[in-house]
């Protein structure tokens, strides 16, 4: 049905519901038959992992389609697919905007998400048997499935409440893959708590958004996007500072999702879950959510400079913020959280300050590389992981090892080093992605990040040096980390007996790493095609200048960076490994920084902050609450002597007074009463029949006397 | 013809003796033949009223009563000689089992 009415004049518009169908078809057949493939082995994997990305990849074609349909109607369309919710004025809808900025998303999301399912059925292969539950295989892909649906429906959605809907739906995949290995991690349980610690977060943030929502239907009397911003103009006349709180709670829901100050504790934890889903949910699509979300409501935001000043200040501190505790960590994934929740900084900041086209051209070329580093770093865990278990089925290697092999840490990056010869494709595409997201011309993250900085060089200048600080970070963090894996000797038996990944993990790397590469060019300075395709949605767009002066400082920065990077670990790091191990720094970079080092490996203590102010309390409260108020309160004295107590006294009231003294005695006092009656009615019964005679004749002596008498 | 408070009071008369026979006296004979009298002090009062009236009810009471009467003489007495059979008395005084 849908097919035949694609023809029409909208073009492949109406197959827009289809983005959805499709994951969600994909995860029915795997979550139902699923578990008879996997029993066919390794070919089961396969088949599973087929069916789950291709229903991605049908949705990528299916975005194509529309991509294209757009490109000749770019006014695109609102495809109604059912009715939602009809309670008097308020008429909801299941409906899917179609136009080039959700498109642009889907495309991101299906393209990316089809890359990484492809590497996930090789990652989770290995994953599966190194963690030893290969039946979880299948429930990942399932949920990879739910939550390319929900995304999809988050970024197709026409109004506030569906969007809503696919907002909870990724946050609840994200939950659950977080805590995949939910009986791994610290002490068994590590896992389960970094799920439940993001999902406790985004909550705080979902709260925003809810209120966000909740405002504008008040404000509005709708939850539609046309509806709503046709409406900017005459609302923020009458109510400017309703505008400004709908802006701003809907800042804190992006705080949550986006993973920015204050809410972003809960990113870094988010790497328990397995490396495809850090690279798909945590990396490229699910966090740049609040991005979207803003540049979805620039009408809005545009209407109050103010809140846009302070979307840009949380954006650009939290580019900084985060760049600075990327330096000082050793996990390899961590790195990359960190150096995630600083580039969202920039996409933040950027749509914040207005620049919507720099910020959502980041957003994509950011999925690129971000989801490309994730993934080459899953590849050099698992290389790692190779390594190791090949170290500990060799007798003569395991000597080597000393006792060390329990408590051993594949992903800290102080095991790893030299592994470029190991891993020569990883290497590659690794270096790829880090200069990518340092900002080296011509790669893709200098010409993204570029316009950033060029736009905040006009907008805002204190955001525009935050984020060229966190610009020369990120230079610095992407050297070092290239540098403590790949350069310098093995500092491991693991790292030296790594092996590269096989193809099915290394094709889609390749693939990223091409349009990391090449991603720079959808929205070349000059050119602007990326500009031009998102101004038929945003009608504030304009093309950023190419600021040479920007563009200069920016390369020079990042190259001094680098090179700063290189000196450090080459020099420095050659140098401390002559040392004896007892007097060895684990980072030359300490002896430079000294207790700041400390402070950052620590992560500026903001975990031991919230702990102190927020855990801390909170947990204290609701001792108090617990212990105090409900148990000795509420139980002890409230139930126990008010309620049961006084129960007691009333119910033995009611016994001995009302029941014994009140109605036992009128029951027994009735029958006491009419045996005295039948005592005294006794003497009446002589027995004598002229007693009987006598009252029968003085009975009708009496009838008569009254008859006569009457 | 006598006036009709002679028959009455004749009537009246037998009738309380006939009551105060069975009031005062103890043998069941003895009561029995006062309950008679009763009966036929009322015999007496009809068959007087229906001579005043000129209307023969009265009269046909009278054969009704006489019937009844004969038919109690029958039954009572064949109780009383029951009650002497078990008792060897007929002294209604000691028969007072249904004392209370």
């Amino acid at each position: 049905m849908l097919l035949s009415e694609a023809s029409s004049a909208g073009g492949y518009f109406n197959l827009v519901p289809w983005v959805v169908f499709f994951p969600v078809i994909g995860l029915l057949i795997n979550a139902f038959f699923g578990g008879l493939f996997l029993k066919r082995g390794k070919a089961g994997e396969g088949l599973v992992g087929g069916i789950a990305s291709a229903a991605v990849g049908l949705s990528f074609v299916i975005s194509t389609l529309l991509a294209v349909s757009l490109a000749s109607h770019p006014e695109g369309q609102v495809v109604v697919l059912a009715d939602w919710i009809t309670i008097g004025e308020l008429n909801l809808h299941w409906g899917f905007q179609v136009d080039t900025l959700s498109v642009t998303m889907m495309l991101v999301v299906s393209g990316v998400g089809t890359l990484i399912h492809i590497y996930a059925i090789g990652y989770m292969h290995e994953d599966v048997r190194h963690k030893g539950d290969p039946s979880r295989f299948r429930r990942f892909f399932v949920f990879m499935n739910l939550f390319i649906a929900a995304m999809m429906v988050l970024v197709g959605s026409d109004n506030y409440l569906m969007l809503f809907v696919g907002w909870e739906g990724v946050g609840l995949c994200s939950y659950l893959l977080i805590g995949f290995w939910y009986d791994k991690g610290q002490d068994g349980i590590g896992n389960a708590i970094a799920g439940k610690k993001a999902f406790i977060t985004n909550r705080v943030g979902d709260f925003g958004f809810m209120l966000a929502a909740f405002s504008i239907f008040w404000a509005f009397g709708s939850f539609n996007f046309h509806e709503v911003f046709e409406k900017v103009p005459e609302i923020s006349q009458a109510l400017p500072g309703v505008i400004l709180a709908i802006t701003m709670f809907m800042l804190l829901g992006v705080t949550g999702k986006s993973a920015q100050l204050p809410l972003f504790v809960w990113l870094p934890d988010a790497m328990a879950g397995p490396t495809p889903v850090s690279a798909l949910i945590h990396a490229a699509t699910m966090v740049t959510a609040g991005v979207y979300l803003v540049a979805r409501s620039a009408p809005l935001y545009t209407a109050v400079p103010q809140a846009q000043n302070w979307v840009t200040m949380v954006g650009a501190l939290t580019a900084l913020f985060a760049a600075t505790i990327a330096v000082a960590q050793f996990d390899i994934k961590r790195v990359l959280a960190y150096s995630t929740i600083s580039q969202l900084g920039f996409m933040v900041a950027a749509v914040g300050m207005g620049a919507f086209v720099a910020g959502m051209f980041h957003l994509v070329t950011h999925a690129f590389f971000k989801a490309l580093l994730f993934l080459s770093a899953g590849s050099v865990i698992q290389g790692v992981e190779r390594g190791h278990h090949h170290v500990e089925h060799d007798a003569h290697l395991k000597k080597q090892l000393k006792g060390h092999a329990h408590d051993f840490d594949p992903q800290d990056m102080r095991n790893m080093g030299g592994m470029r010869k190991q891993m020569k494709l990883t290497f590659w595409v690794y270096l790829i992605g880090a200069v990518a997201l340092a900002g080296i011309p011509p790669l893709a993250g200098f010409w993204s990040k570029d316009e950033i900085l060029a736009e905040a060089s006009t907008l805002n200048p204190k955001a525009y040096w935050l984020l060229t600080a966190a610009a020369f970070l990120t230079a610095f963090y992407m050297g070092r980390q290239i540098i403590l894996v790949f350069f310098g000797k093995a500092r491991s038996p693991a790292a030296e007996h790594a092996k590269e990944s096989p193809a099915v993990m290394t094709v889609p790397l390749i693939i990223l790493a091409m349009l990391s590469f090449a991603g720079g060019a959808f929205n070349l300075p000059g050119l602007h095609t990326f500009t031009h395709w998102v101004e038929h949605t945003l009608e504030f767009v304009h093309a950023g200048e190419f600021n040479m002066l920007v563009a200069g400082l920016s390369i020079l920065l990042a190259v001094i960076a680098i090179l700063l990077s290189g000196w450090i670990y080459f020099n420095r790091y050659r140098q401390m490994q002559e040392l004896p191990v007892a007097k060895r720094p684990d980072d030359p970079l300490r002896q430079f920084l000294g207790p700041v080092f400390t402070w950052l490996n620590h992560k500026w203590y903001v975990d031991e902050l919230y702990k102190m102010v927020i855990l801390d309390p909170y947990v204290a409260l609701s001792r108090f609450l617990a212990d105090t108020v409900d148990w000795r309160f509420w139980h002890d004295w409230f139930h126990e002597r008010v309620i049961k107590a006084g129960f007691d006294r009333l119910s033995a009231l009611l016994a001995v007074r009302v029941d014994l003294g009140g109605i036992d005695a009128v029951a027994n006092g009735l029958g006491a009463a009419t045996q005295r009656l039948a005592r005294s009615l006794r003497q009446v019964e002589t027995g004598y029949v002229r007693n009987y005679a006598l009252s029968i004749f003085l009975g009708v002596v009496l009838i008569i006397g009254y008859l006569i008498l009457r | 013809m006598l006036p009709i408070q002679y028959y009455i009071g004749l009537s009246a008369i037998l009738f309380t003796l006939g009551a105060l026979g069975v009031l005062i006296r103890r043998n069941a004979i003895v009561i029995f033949m006062s309950i008679e009298l009763m009966l036929n002090a009322s015999n007496l009062a009809f068959v007087a009223f229906a001579r005043l009236h000129g209307s023969l009810t009265g009269q046909l009471f009278v054969f009704f009563v006489m019937a009844v009467a004969a038919a109690e003489v029958a039954v009572g007495l064949a109780l009383i000689v029951a009650i002497f059979r078990t008792k060897q008395s007929i002294d209604i005084d000691q028969l007072n089992s249904l004392k209370g």
